[in-house]
């Protein structure tokens, strides 16, 4: 793909509300999970829940969009300056021009799931709004109004790798001259299908999620929002999306691969020419449960070796499934801007069994090339390269 | 501002209208439009294991997605794909939500791994064994418009041909009465990139993101059945097709855009 400029960039999750609580969090090794119930969920686990949703309030005219999710997406949008940014590229480029493409995975599902609690003689509340709430295009349309914007809109919904995978479709989408720029991002909300879903699966760890520790017991969910803005002219001074690569598994619905070839196909399609040495960070999907960690470290040190410095950072955001993938390019932005390498949090002591370099306490670094995996149920893959301006 | 491509194929599963080779005739007016009672699909291309777990909503994908891979004699394997669909699989929101509404909790773990939008794209690629990328839109009414965007893109980008499925089946009671589709509906294309070779084709397309009015089926016959699903927008560019006759068509798109589609056989 052409590199992309990110002009401006936001992420709200459990550890913060915008990119500077995240260098703090990031910094001080403050996790945002905790050890608590999801409303009435009844699971003994820790997760990672944004603060104040449930006074955000939608603007008057967007009130039919109103729930967990949506409102999720406006409190995420209206930090670091981004609604300001999308407006000055719109008055640039116009309405019509700037594309969105967001991910989710379950977009309005904790809607459903309380209007399901209401249901009565086989119908569902008044209140309840499939368009505008459970649909998985809501977050999207969402996005798109509160953004003034009138071209091409899509959710992309490919479980966990789905807000990687818009980097992919919005530079399509510019390069074939459907729009001239693009928002992009993701978000999920914590809902009792996931929660209890994961359950079933035996996933759901019962201790805070430890990715790459010998004692981990899988994941800890978490919510999560996050949105970039995409130009087509990379300059200096500016970070840019250099290449984002897709690939399926063909093997499993909900295990990996186990020799993470799928894997290695993404890395090696988002790093195109770049030779891997010159990687300085991977950010690594890392979920904690073994099943991905094995799978992932074959991936990753077939194509990097065993030095490559990476980790997990889902210590501090739990899995934020469909906005795992922007929330993880944020940190790999936040990690090029600092000079700076996340540890994996919560990780006690690497797992014998895994080569690749997992880092288990910060490192101060320059980071030049950042590359952030994103895996998700139907085995499908995606990984985000980042870098300076070519 | 226009993309262009290659249509090598169409799948199409909708009432009356089952399989391309049957359907092209009817929507040409040269064949009588009857309905008749249709009888479960078993995909070809889903292996034993998978074709237990999978869902009425994805074998319907794969009922559209076969015929166009059959009518191309595409190999499978190497497409790159795009699944579209409004609303996924309602069937098993639904039992998800009531399984959470009752006391205790008990959510199937296959349920669950059917509820991802993708669920559809992973069989796929399991089904055909294709590593190739694979990605999943919704775009509510829009999604047939939304997923024929992506797909030419993704075309343009791999220079290879990719196969897109767009779908959702009538949802069960009470989502159904929140969502009413009168239609259980898939439509496929196979798409190849504009600087592709169009031997053995049905056509090339060129899209532009203008247009003022959406156009209705040239048969008003067909025009409930355009309106009773997302898939089903796709039909006044089929009948197009169907007759092998060049022309224009107008679907509305996301926001306040509508998408002009010229067809050239």
């Amino acid at each position: 793909m052409k590199p992309l400029a990110i002009d401006s960039y936001t992420v709200t999750s459990a550890a913060g509300r915008g990119r500077d609580a995240h260098v703090v969090a990031l910094r001080a090794e403050l996790t945002g999970l905790a050890q608590r119930h999801f409303e009435d969920a009844e699971l003994a686990t820790w997760i990672g829940a944004v603060a104040g949703l449930e006074s955000v309030r939608l603007p008057r005219e967007l009130a039919a969009f109103d729930c967990r999710n949506n409102r999720l997406a406006e409190l995420a949008l209206g930090a670091d300056g981004f609604l300001e940014s999308v407006a000055a590229a719109r008055s640039r480029c116009g309405a019509r021009r700037i594309g969105v493409f967001i991910g989710t995975s379950t977009s309005g599902v904790r809607h459903t799931e309380l209007a399901y609690r209401e249901r009565t003689d086989d119908s569902l509340p008044d209140w309840f709004d499939y368009r505008t709430t459970q649909n998985t295009y809501s977050i999207a349309d969402y996005t798109r109004a509160r953004l003034g914007l009138e071209g091409v809109a899509v959710a992309v919904s490919a479980a966990c790798a789905s807000s990687a995978k818009v980097f992919a479709s919005a530079a399509r989408a510019i390069e074939s001259g459907f729009c001239d720029a693009a928002v992009v991002g993701g978000v999920d909300t914590l809902c009792l299908t996931t929660l209890y879903g994961f359950n079933s699966l035996q996933l759901v760890s019962s201790e805070i999620c430890r990715p790459a520790d010998p004692g981990r017991k899988g994941l800890s969910i978490g919510e999560a929002g996050g949105f970039a803005l995409l130009t087509p002219a990379p300059r200096a001074g500016v970070p840019a999306c250099l290449g984002c690569g897709e690939s399926s598994d063909a093997h499993h619905m909900s295990q990996p691969r186990p020799d993470g070839a799928g894997a290695v196909l993404a890395m090696r399609a988002a790093l195109g020419t770049l030779d891997p040495a010159h990687v300085s960070y991977i950010n690594l999907h890392g979920t904690a449960t073994p099943a991905n960690d094995a799978s992932e470290d074959a991936a990753v040190s077939a194509l990097f070796g065993t030095a490559t410095p990476c980790s997990s950072t889902k210590g501090w955001t739990g899995h934020t499934l469909g906005a795992a993938g922007i929330v993880e390019a944020a940190v790999c932005l936040l990690a090029m801007e600092q000079g700076f390498m996340p540890r994996s949090l919560n990780t006690r002591e690497k797992d014998p069994a895994l080569k690749a370099n997992v880092l288990l306490s910060a490192q101060q670094a320059r980071v030049d090339y950042a590359l952030s995996n994103s895996f998700g149920f139907g085995g499908t893959n995606c990984s985000v390269l980042l870098g300076p301006a070519p | 501002m226009t993309g262009a491509c290659v249509i090598r194929s169409v799948g199409i599963a909708a009432p009356g209208l089952v399989g391309w080779a049957a359907a092209a005739p009817v929507l040409a007016g040269t064949a009588p439009y009857l309905v008749a009672p249709d009888s479960p699909y078993a995909p070809a291309l889903l292996p034993p294991n998978e074709r237990r777990r999978a869902t009425a909503s994805v074998k319907l994908a794969f009922r559209a997605a076969e015929d166009a891979v059959t009518a191309a004699g595409a190999d499978a394997r190497e497409l790159a794909s795009v699944f579209s669909s409004s609303d996924a699989d309602m069937a098993v929101l639904h039992r998800i939500c009531d399984a959470l509404a009752k006391t205790p909790r008990v959510i199937s773990p296959t349920d669950f791994h059917n509820s991802v939008h993708n669920a559809a794209s992973g069989y796929w690629s399991i089904g055909v064994g294709s590593m190739a990328p694979t990605t999943t839109v919704s775009a509510y009414d829009a999604s047939f418009t939304a997923g024929l965007i992506e797909a030419v893109a993704l075309a343009r980008d791999r220079a290879a041909d990719v196969l897109l499925v767009v779908y959702d089946a009538i949802a069960p009671q009470p989502l159904a009465a929140k969502r009413p589709l009168a239609a259980t509906a898939g439509v496929a294309l196979i798409i190849g990139a504009d600087s592709s070779a169009a031997q053995g084709a049905v056509g090339r397309l060129t899209l532009a993101l203008d247009g003022s009015v959406e156009t209705p089926c040239a048969n008003p016959a067909f025009e409930a059945l355009r309106a009773a699903n997302p898939a089903l927008r796709a039909l006044p560019l089929l009948e197009l097709i169907a007759a092998r006759r060049a022309g224009a068509v107008t679907l509305r798109g996301t926001g306040s855009l509508l998408v002009s589609l010229a067809y050239a056989p």
